[in-house]
């Protein structure tokens, strides 16, 4: 039976470990306890996954309610699988360290690119669009 | 409609976020979420974190498009079911 006719059902999957993909990147992962129509959920044991190559860190969260507008993806963690990973875990500090820099690298890429844009185009490349000309 | 396409077509669904997963379709409900099972992520994986993951369940706004394997589609079939069933509302 169905108790949320039209829904994609998630009812067999509380109380399943989960991986939440949210809209501003971050992944989650936690046992889902409840869900609602709008796929608004709450989360147990929550942790938060931060993954910068072949490394990742988990920063333990507690209880997450969380939005399901946010939500990107949600997916049902194979305990098997979980072990067999060939990622390599490493402390909180650390992978925030490693987090900083590769975003530091990105907007030292991105500064470059803009900067090679205007010196070929001149004021051209750089007005936004739509204005005035 | 929706009926119709519980064939169970291996389908790659493309996300806003420029991930692409690789599934076999389970369901679709109302708001095009997508619950695919046995899922693979098909570009190099540059998203590890989806590595001990067998099903999902997507949201429908986060989807621009999936893609379809075109030789398992019954073209045939599927124009005339589409076809057919606004036909009763109308009367």
């Amino acid at each position: 039976m169905n108790y949320m006719p039209g829904t994609a059902s998630l009812i067999e999957d509380i109380d399943k470990k989960h991986l939440v993909l949210l809209r501003d990147g971050r992944t989650l992962i936690g046992f889902l306890r409840s869900i609602d129509q709008f796929a608004n959920l709450v989360l147990h044991q929550t942790v938060e996954r931060i993954h910068v190559g072949k490394k990742y860190g988990d920063i333990p969260r507690g209880i997450f309610v969380v939005r399901g507008e946010n939500v990107v993806l949600l997916g049902e963690i194979d305990l098997e699988k979980e072990s067999d990973t060939p990622l390599q875990q490493v402390s909180i500090e650390e992978i925030l360290e490693e987090q900083r820099v590769e975003q530091q690298t990105k907007l030292e890429a991105e500064d470059r690119k803009r900067y090679i844009h205007y010196s070929r185009d001149g004021c051209r490349g750089s007005r936004k669009p739509g204005g005035a000309p | 409609i929706t009926t119709l396409f519980y064939s169970f077509f291996k389908s790659v669904v493309e996300l806003k976020n420029d991930l692409s997963i690789c599934g076999m379709l389970h369901s679709v409900d109302q708001y095009l979420n997508i619950k695919l099972t046995n899922i693979s992520v098909t570009d190099p994986e540059k998203y590890p974190h989806m590595l001990s993951v067998k099903n999902c369940l997507i949201q429908g706004s986060v989807v621009p498009y999936m893609q379809l394997p075109a030789d398992e589609i019954h073209k045939q079939l599927l124009q005339d079911v589409a076809r057919k069933e606004p036909l009763p509302q109308k009367q």
